[in-house]
């Protein structure tokens, strides 16, 4: 009785309250500078030798900080300083160290000097709470230490320190480290000095013992000398200019020794208290609430170094009001909540209803939010618009593929034969169909493997194998002439010469949903327009994986999402030394050209510049006349986001951008007020035929009492 | 009592061996230790060197029933199987395969779980219950067969139309509860009105329509025309008589739940954003978390047991006649 009287107390309440009833946040979250987004899947990783996806940068980014990032508001994309006081510095020289000119021949080294700026603090933290300058509070934890211990939350003192270099050379040997399980240590060891050799000392130490801390301060990795507190160098094999990008993602974000103690404990992790779980950073923002079944909330970060928004951007932004907030004091909000969402339609209402203040747009959605106008441009609906809703489009800098296995006897090779059969495949399937009927038009049909917003793209260039100009206008080439190109490769009318029976071809995909199904369907149909029959050979991912390492898949689906903004990070996917099935790499389709493989090589450690353009045009060239891919689409990013939401401006490569987000809390109040007032009458309306549909059962119930026996 | 219940016990240990061996079995036939390497290290730039580490460190890189290159006892313990099913026994499930302690996140995720799970059960009892006895009085009338229609109209309609029409109507139209989230204690309450209401209102075709059958079943027998005769009322005769005696099967399909509730709904949870144990298994499995899927199966095979031995037991309360021996 009690219960149910606090039950209606407390829905009493709630009616009293101005608030809309349906609001999903409590007090303690709602109001003020705060972002409300979603999240649909758990990150994975919060370590950032570890997290290699756009679903955990989200939320690391926003906590850790590497040396540099990429410019908010500028296009081309383009490198700046986070923590570093200036950008890198690069020497080269040869094996007997001597000093030489950048482009030298024989250059064996590159040194990168890095100097960070001075007064950087980190987040408060228990790892460095210490009793006295040297004994740390929380550094040897026992069971009873632990008692009412369940979040960071719960140790009383936090303390911080200035961020040293020491604390990035640490990051760097933790990446050597096979217990972090970073997945770029393979593709360091190649370029670090040393790297491979830490790797073999540290494998050997825990061999030997396995302590619950290794303090990677005591061992020596060559590549790495510290000058000062604030500066030290990396010394590169050879020269890697794409070294610069890698500096500006989160693997080389800082870690501080004491957090790799702290967390070290093997108390702490039963109480799953770990790095993986509880980032420790100098950003804007610290993860202050990880509960990702429910909600992760990123908050101020108190001894943030006071970054301050870009006085400077292209031109048109200030326009579009991007430097209205030039030169305040970064971060613009105070908190950031992301809600788990798993399912679209709760997550779309609630988008609607004023409580997120951006959203995608799924496909179930997509209709009732986005139209398109006389010339194929899309715009909001007139719902959408009349709710004072935007739309930014981005084509992303990703690719999405299909791949002919190149070391497969019928559609791969260097023949002659072959490569006219992979190009009047590529004629025959129309990815600007695909794109209409699968993407919502939400995407581009790719004229090779790089993207727009990459260099060595080229507006208006078109896959001359592929498409003609008409009328100014990109057509792909007829069917007729795909099979023209297979009568002349000696398959006419898509027949086997061997069998005299249609060609067939198998297609490694994986497929789980009905969705997939009617994709699939539209592939085998695409083939089946040139008399090839494609056999589907749907699998899970680990057999498809299995199959891409074995080299058994014949033509497959794949995609690339760039890491960096250069060109190299996209052409390394068919560079010959990278082939999947030889050396274990990324190029899944295992293409292999001599004269590609070498202009790659020159390509790679060039600066951006003609001379690389006109390499970059030769190798694209070689690929659209080889055609180990079919090219497939790059895809177009729709984003909504409310009119209180502001800085919004697309940048695919920084994953650091909420801090430049500012929100106008007052405005949002008031919409989310008038979009979500309660409505009631429907509530007595149902209790009226409630009690109306009980009246005729009392009627029967007291005739049969009152019905005398017969 | 207490002999039958050890009995029972004893019985369950070669049940829950078998229900062990056969998820590690299906497990591996789908996923191997290298494929689940793969998955958690990601998919980009993954080396063999890490698979081999990554293995290694979970002891996943043994062999999985039988090790060959072992003497004697070893040949069966030193194997993944072994290693990773002796301590379930002593109900240590260990930590995930992503490094997580598995019991932990199923105390906090239990909670949220039960918080819908027993309202549900309680208040779709009491209204089933209800609605079955309303029938029950009015059988052979209009109210009775409308009441069968409708119940069979309910129970034909898929729990997810029930979802995403309730969330439609009282969240997107009248906006009297948020559409999904969760918060503890009072504050919960806004957020689990409508889940339970719609989970309550899920149930009642299927509920209603069964202990009607059960109602009806006992209203017919010898004992009732007796208690009419002797001129008892009629509320009297379904409260006191049949309530009472139809209770056995009622019981079978409850206590055997109880055990389980907190397991959670997949569906529910997800589209309300609850964070509870619903989808802790599912999402285990698609990320290849084995250390996760054989502690919530085996979890689940001890709590049906141990809820088909509560059912027993429970016997024993309502028919005196039951005995356990």
């Amino acid at each position: 009785m009690r219960w149910l009287l606090i039950l209606t107390i407390a829905v009493m309440l709630s009616a009293c309250s101005d608030e809309p009833w349906n609001d999903p946040y409590s007090k303690a979250l709602s109001g003020g500078k705060v972002v409300y987004s979603s999240f649909s899947e758990r990150p994975k990783h919060l370590d950032p030798a570890r997290s290699y996806s756009s679903n955990e940068y989200a939320f690391i980014g926003q906590i850790y900080e590497p040396m540099l990032q990429y410019h908010f508001l500028k296009r081309p994309y383009e490198l700046t300083t986070l923590t570093a006081a200036k950008m890198p510095e690069v020497s080269y020289f040869d094996a007997q160290g001597n000093r030489l000119a950048e482009g030298s021949a024989d250059i064996a080294y590159s040194e990168y000097r890095l100097t960070i700026k001075p007064g950087i603090m980190y987040q408060p933290h228990p790892a460095f709470a210490r009793f006295s300058a040297d004994a740390y509070e929380y550094h040897q934890l026992n069971e009873t230490d632990l008692i009412d211990k369940h979040t960071l939350a719960d140790f009383k003192h936090h303390a911080t320190r200035e961020l040293t270099v020491d604390d990035y050379i640490y990051q760097v040997k933790r990446l050597a480290d096979s217990k972090t399980h970073s997945p770029i240590a393979g593709v360091m060891a190649e370029y670090i000095v040393g790297f491979s050799d830490f790797q073999e000392k540290i494998k050997e130490l825990r061999s030997k013992s396995a302590p619950a801390f290794l303090d990677l301060r005591e061992i020596d990795m060559a590549g790495l000398k510290k000058t000062d507190d604030h500066t030290f160098t990396i010394r590169i094999n050879k020269t890697y200019p794409q070294f610069r990008f890698w500096l500006a993602m989160p693997f080389f974000a800082p870690m501080p020794w004491e957090a790799d103690s702290f967390y070290s404990q093997p108390l702490l992790k039963k109480k799953n208290i770990t790095l993986d779980w509880f980032p420790i950073g100098t950003g804007p923002f610290m993860l202050s609430e990880n509960n990702p079944n429910l909600r992760m909330v990123l908050k101020k970060n108190p001894h943030f170094h006071g970054e301050t928004y870009p006085v400077e951007g292209d031109p048109g932004d200030a326009e579009q009001g991007l430097l209205e907030d030039a030169g305040k004091t970064l971060p613009l909000i105070d908190r950031a909540i992301y809600s788990l969402e798993k399912e679209n339609i709760p997550y779309w209402n609630k988008f609607l209803q004023g409580y997120y203040d951006t959203s995608g747009v799924s496909s179930d959605s997509f209709d009732q939010a986005i139209q398109f106008n006389a010339t194929g441009d899309a715009n909001l609906t007139e719902q959408m618009a009349g709710k004072g809703i935007d739309l930014m489009t981005a084509v992303t800098t990703s690719i999405s593929y299909m791949g002919f296995n190149m070391t497969d006897k019928l559609v791969g090779g260097d023949s002659e034969r072959a490569r006219l059969l992979r190009r009047a495949i590529s004629i025959a399937i129309d990815y600007e169909e695909y794109i209409s009927i699968f993407a919502n038009g939400r995407g581009i049909a790719a004229q090779g493997p790089l993207p727009p917003g990459i260099f060595g793209h080229r507006e208006g260039d078109h896959n001359h194998y592929i498409y003609h100009k008409q009328q100014n206008r990109l057509k792909r080439k007829s069917v007729e002439h795909a099979k023209q190109l297979l009568d002349e490769a000696g398959y006419e009318n898509g027949r086997d010469p061997e069998t005299g029976k249609p060609l067939v071809l198998y297609f490694d995909v994986t497929a789980s949903g009905p969705d997939d199904k009617a994709r699939l369907n539209w592939v085998r149909k695409q083939f089946e327009k040139i008399g090839i029959q494609l056999v589907l050979r749907t699998t899970d991912y680990n057999r498809f994986q299995e199959k891409m390492r074995k080299g058994t898949a014949q033509i497959f689906w794949w995609g690339w999402n760039a890491d960096y903004p250069d060109p190299e990070n996209f052409l390394f996917l068919l560079y010959g030394e990278n082939s999947k099935v030889e050396h274990g790499g990324e190029n899944a389709a295992n293409y292999a050209n001599p004269e590609f493989d070498k202009l790659f090589v020159q390509m790679k450690n060039m600066p951006n510049g003609e001379q690389r353009q006109q390499i970059i045009n030769q190798m694209i060239e070689i690929l659209r006349k080889d055609a180990p891919w079919i090219w497939g689409f790059h895809p177009k990013a729709f984003s909504l986001f409310h009119q209180w939401y502001k800085n919004v401006k697309p940048n695919l490569m920084a994953n650091n951008t909420l801090k430049y987000k500012r929100v106008e809390a007052e405005i949002r109040a008031q919409q989310q007020q008038q979009w979500n007032q309660p409505v009631v009458w429907p509530l007595w309306l149902i209790g009226i035929v409630l009690v109306l549909s009980i009246l005729p059962a009392i009627r029967i119930y007291r005739q049969h009492e009152q019905r005398r026996a017969k | 009592m207490i002999a039958y219940i050890i009995r029972r016990l004893l019985y369950a240990i070669p049940i829950l061996l078998g229900v062990n061996i056969f998820t590690f079995t299906l497990f591996f036939v789908v996923n191997s230790p290298d494929d689940m390497a793969r998955m958690h290290l990601g998919v980009k730039r993954v080396t063999p060197e890490a698979v081999e580490s990554w293995k290694a460190e979970r002891g996943y890189e043994k062999p999985l029933l039988v090790n060959a290159e072992q003497q004697g006892l070893a040949k069966l313990t030193d194997t993944i199987f072994f290693q990773k099913s002796v301590n379930l026994f002593v109900f240590n499930f260990g930590q995930s395969d992503s490094g997580r302690d598995i019991l932990y996140d199923i105390s906090q995720r239990m909670w949220p779980s039960l918080a819908i799970a027993i309202p549900v059960l309680l208040v779709g009892l009491l209204i089933n219950i209800t609605f079955a006895l309303l029938i029950a009085f009015f059988r052979a009338t209009y109210i009775d067969i409308w009441g069968v229609v409708l119940c069979v109209i309910m129970m034909s309609i898929s729990g997810l139309f029930y979802i995403i029409g309730g969330q439609f109507v009282a969240s997107k139209l009248l906006h009297l509860v948020p559409i999904s989230g969760y918060e503890t204690g009072v504050a919960s309450i806004k957020f689990l009105i409508l889940p339970v209401i719609i989970g309550v209102i899920g149930g009642i075709g299927a509920g209603t329509r069964w202990y009607r059958t059960l109602f009806l079943e006992e209203i017919n027998k010898d004992y009732v025309r007796t208690a009419r005769a002797k001129g008892l009322a009629e509320q009297m005769i379904l409260f006191r008589h049949v309530f009472k005696n139809a209770l056995i099967p009622i019981l079978t399909g409850v206590v055997v739940i109880l055990p389980l509730l907190f397991m959670g709904s997949l569906i529910t949870e997800s589209f309300f954003g609850i964070p509870g144990l619903g989808s802790y298994t599912i999402d285990a499995i698609n990320n290849q978390d084995f250390a996760i899927v054989r502690a919530m199966v085996f979890l689940g095979s001890v709590l049906y047991i141990i809820g088909l031995i509560l059912t027993d037991i429970s016997y024993t309360f309502v028919d005196p006649r039951v005995r356990l021996s």
